[in-house]
């Protein structure tokens, strides 16, 4: 298992008191595996991310929980190993390229001291070794591109470069944080398809977070619903969109539209933003309580447990069991 | 998502019962989120009341000469000691502080007065903005020394034609601020509304331009009193300012310049007394630019 | 590209305009007549006329605006009516001292305020911000030569450390000529110290906040790394124009410090031109200062679009 997630706690320092935005969350990727992370924006999702590659500081919020990259306990290790690990055998990509990217240093600098920090590399073969990785991700004119600064790219391409920095070194997980979001539509698609190739060509095994659940039926072997900083179903692509059974999960299902995959159609997920303030402060009872038609006095005073219904399919509701029907 | 510490959008901190209790009364809340403001303050209306109350707290005539008194150090007769020509340096500093907090308060008076005006003009009068500007530029290019030396050569010495002098290099600065606050106000729809409903200039100025202006320009002043406090001080140092008979902090130094080596007292307290009081006209303008604009990184 | 550097000087043409014209107005501008105040009470009708003559009062405005702008721009700087020296040659013989005054004050501003500043924004909140905030205050307070006085009171005079005053040329020795302005330059150069460091530490805090730092912890680049090539270059900008802005004061703050240090330069000329109210070269002076502050100020313009690729017209 390339990496194993037990009980991730996230909690963020506010003016009002912490805010725990992953509140007990497991999960597992495996070697080559695509696991999609869908859920509606502030459920935790991003903070997930951050909280596995150390860069939340402590100023910021505190995490607790167990995390193992290939056996190893990242949270025991130093900064100086840490360091080690990201960019190397896990590269992540953000939402807004623009931002990613630093505006005054070149694409060439950018690239170049990933390699020279983790492989090593003098200047001729870290350019050269650029150079391989902008054709990879489908740059045209990639020694233009190195000599170039982010502003003068295309959102389309500067997520490209995104991807080639968090491929350069052959990680073995790449961690994309909504990866199209920010983009049109046409290039959310060539975007897509070029992470698919890569997962082909390198076998990178991809944690794919998005709000977007259209996407993820193309991509992901296996599709986690998160709500509230809570894993609510855990379930292979197939399986999910074929029998759904959390509350939340049809409500996403019903509102993904069917043709098109459009970005910020978070509005339309089941009916307003979470009452987050109610439903964290109180740690019992389910956290989708508050929206659910199926809610019971049942749900609100008892959390449920993640169970599994199916081969491989885990859901944390108390009515899973009978399979409301899907739209 | 940024990488502000905020979490993600969506989650709302949900109000904590909690918070830090605040302090009823207006004015302790205002000493105990700014400290600053309150130390500032505090210290400048301590220093305002001493020039104020000058002949009362144990002084002599400070210009009265005493040859016989010549350079004694610091006694129980002569507090700060007496310098080269026997007077009292005690009351030489004390009185010394009206002539700081006069000159400093009355450049920023002056300053932000002529500087709202020339930025006002500027930011209105379309065709009059680029001379205007490129004027403004101009006398922000010379070091306010030595523009103020320039001054004072060629005038008489006293503390008005000092005034003047600093008034002048420091009013640029206000007008560029002024100008910049008028000139987003044109932006705005609701400036344009109020002309066409055929509102008068004068109170557009009052209603929409004052309000916004006030708070930047009175913490410029604090700043440009600070700088024209200390602009007086050398000035009077070098002999370009107030001349000896009315004590200023500068002059005092200056006629202790050739013996500071020996007796460093003459130097030291309106040194000191220079020093204090510009840093707390710096601690208000700091503590009022906190107070009055949180989220302000800087303007010119 | 071309366009704008070539617009930038440009630009500086009519801000030179105005200085010499400020400088030059200021004899005609200012009330009561400039001849009989610096002739002196005692001074008989025809001394008057006489410095009348040599400040070119007896001519008309515009005729004497025009030549007078001639010859500054010949590099004539008028006559000192007490020596009768060409302004220009006597602003020569004492610039050695305040240019190597000036040049060290800032390479020791520069070098000092720039690291306080990314400490302070890397260890914000900590006792070390504070430290650095409360320092920046003082730096702002206490006038250049009372902390001359200061520090020469307690480093040459009680701890002899280093000379109480005076200035020794380069070319009679490096450490002799340094250790000079080291104090000259520790007070001189303490404003502009406070001034880099608070600018340096609010855009290092301001870009600390920005995404890509984020992304590029995300690439396991060393801490170091982020703070001095990442984030540094992205306040280049604000760090750049805090430097420029604060030459007018530097310049200004000179002549007193050499006052203090008994430093044989610019400083102790206009002093000596104050006492004598000599204003052709006092006016020199001011000229000089001020055109030195407005190509400094273009040498930051055109230095942006190097420190910053999105800046080019």
């Amino acid at each position: 298992m390339l990496l194993e997630v037990e009980n991730l706690q996230t909690s963020f320092r506010t003016a009002a008191g912490f805010l725990r935005a992953v509140d007990g969350f497991s999960f597992h990727v495996a070697d080559g595996e695509t696991v999609a992370l869908v859920g509606e924006s502030g459920c935790g999702k991003t903070a997930t991310a951050l909280s596995l590659l150390g860069l939340i500081p402590p100023s910021q919020g505190v995490i607790a929980g167990t995390v193992r990259w290939r056996g190893t306990d990242l949270f025991a290790l130093g900064d100086r190993a840490m360091r080690d690990i990201r960019g190397k055998e896990i590269g992540m990509i953000f939402q807004d390229p623009s931002a990613s990217l630093n505006p005054v240093l070149t694409i060439g600098h950018q690239i170049g001291e990933i390699l020279r920090r983790h492989q090593q590399l003098d200047r001729r073969a870290a350019t050269e070794r650029a150079v391989d990785l902008l054709d990879l991700v489908g740059v045209p004119e990639p020694h233009q591109c190195l000599r170039d600064y982010p502003h003068r790219l295309s959102g389309g391409l500067q997520q490209r470069v995104t991807l080639a920095l968090a491929m350069a070194c052959n990680p073995k997980l790449l961690i994309a944080d909504e990866p199209t979001s920010a983009l049109d539509a046409t290039i959310q698609a060539q975007i897509l398809d070029l992470i698919t190739r890569l997962k082909r060509s390198t076998g990178v095994a991809i944690l794919l977070i998005t709000h977007d659940i259209g996407v993820v039926a193309e991509i992901a072997d296996r599709v986690m619903v998160m709500f509230a900083g809570r894993k609510v179903e855990d379930a292979p692509v197939a399986d999910l969109f074929r029998s759904p059974r959390h509350p939340y999960t049809l409500a996403l299902l019903a509102a993904a539209p069917r043709l098109q995959r459009s970005s910020g159609n978070e509005s339309n997920q089941g009916a307003g933003s979470p009452a987050f303030g109610a439903s964290r402060i109180s740690a019992s009872g389910c956290t989708y309580a508050a929206r659910c038609p199926l809610a019971t006095d049942l749900c609100r005073t008892l959390a449920p447990v993640v169970e599994t219904k199916a081969q491989q399919h885990f859901v944390a509701c108390h009515f899973a069991s009978r399979e409301a029907s899907a739209a | 998502m940024s990488a502000a510490s905020t979490p993600a959008p969506g989650i709302a901190a949900a109000p904590v019962a909690s918070e830090t209790q605040q302090p009823k009364s207006g004015l302790s809340r205002i000493v105990h989120r700014y400290p600053p403001l309150a130390l500032g303050a505090t210290l400048l209306a301590v220093l305002m009341a001493i020039a104020a109350l000058a002949p009362l707290l144990g002084t002599v005539d400070p210009s009265v000469p005493s040859p016989i008194n010549r350079t004694l150090p610091p006694s129980a007769s002569f507090w700060f000691g007496t310098d080269m020509l026997g007077r009292d340096l005690y009351s030489r500093v004390i009185y010394g502080a009206r002539v700081s907090l006069t000159v400093g308060l009355s450049v920023a008076l002056l300053a932000s007065l002529f500087g709202s005006i020339i930025g006002f003009v500027s930011g209105s009068v379309r065709w009059s903005d680029a001379f205007i500007m490129r004027v403004m530029d101009g006398l922000m290019a010379i070091p306010p020394v030595l523009l103020a030396i320039a001054f004072m050569t060629l005038t008489r010495a006293s503390i008005a034609n000092v005034i003047l002098a600093i008034a002048i290099a420091e009013t640029p600065s206000v007008a560029r601020l002024v100008r910049a606050t008028v000139l987003s106000l044109r932006e705005q729809p609701y400036i344009d509304a109020a002309i066409v409903a055929g509102t008068p200039p004068a109170m557009i100025i009052w209603r929409h331009l004052l309000p916004n202006a006030v708070a930047p320009i009175a913490v410029q002043a604090t700043y440009i009193c600070a700088a024209a406090m200390i602009i007086e001080a050398v000035l009077s140092f070098i002999g370009a300012g107030i001349p000896s008979v009315i004590p200023s902090w500068g002059n005092i130094m200056a006629d202790g310049r050739a013996l500071w080596q020996v007796k460093p007292y003459i130097i030291f307290f309106p040194a000191l007394f220079l020093s204090v009081t510009v840093l707390s006209v710096n601690l208000l303008g700091d503590g009022l630019r906190d107070a009055l604009d949180p989220r302000a990184t800087g303007t010119l | 590209m071309i366009v704008y550097v070539l617009g930038r000087i440009a630009a500086t043409i009519p801000v030179m305009a105005v200085v010499g014209l400020v400088v030059f107005s200021l004899l005609y501008v200012l009330p009561g007549d400039p001849a009989a105040l610096i002739a002196g009470d005692q001074a008989n009708p025809e001394a008057i006329a006489h410095i009348r003559h040599g400040l070119g009062l007896d001519r008309p405005f515009l005729l004497r605006l025009t030549e007078w702008f001639w010859q500054i721009l010949h590099g004539d700087l008028g006559t000192s009516i007490f020596t009768n020296l060409p302004v220009s040659t006597m602003i020569g013989q004492r610039l050695g001292p305040t240019l190597s005054l000036l040049a060290v004050t800032f390479v020791f501003a520069v070098i000092v305020a720039i690291p306080i500043g990314v400490v302070a924004a890397w260890r914000a909140g900590s006792w070390i911000d504070r430290a650095v905030m409360a320092l920046n205050v003082i730096g702002f307070s206490v006038p250049a030569f009372i902390l001359g006085y200061l520090l020469a009171y307690v480093f040459a005079l009680q701890l002899g450390w280093f000379p109480v005053q005076g200035y020794t040329p380069l070319d009679q020795g490096f450490w002799s000529w340094l250790g000079h302005l080291v104090l000259p330059a520790v007070a001189l150069g303490s404003l502009q110290i406070a001034l880099i460091a608070r600018v340096t530490r609010a855009a290092m805090l301001d870009i600390l906040q920005q995404d890509y730092v984020r992304a590029a912890r995300a690439k396991g680049l060393p801490e170091s790394t982020i703070l001095f090539v990442h984030v540094l270059k992205n306040a280049s900008v604000p760090i750049a124009t805090v430097v420029a802005s604060g030459i007018a004061v530097l310049i200004g703050g000179a002549v007193v410090t050499e006052t203090v240090f008994a430093i044989p330069g610019i400083g102790r000329l206009t002093v000596d031109a104050i006492l004598r109210r000599d204003y052709p070269t006092i006016q020199g002076v001011v000229l000089l200062g001020s055109f030195a502050c407005i190509l400094i100020n273009l040498l930051v313009d055109l230095l942006y679009p190097l420190l910053d690729p999105r800046i080019r017209r």
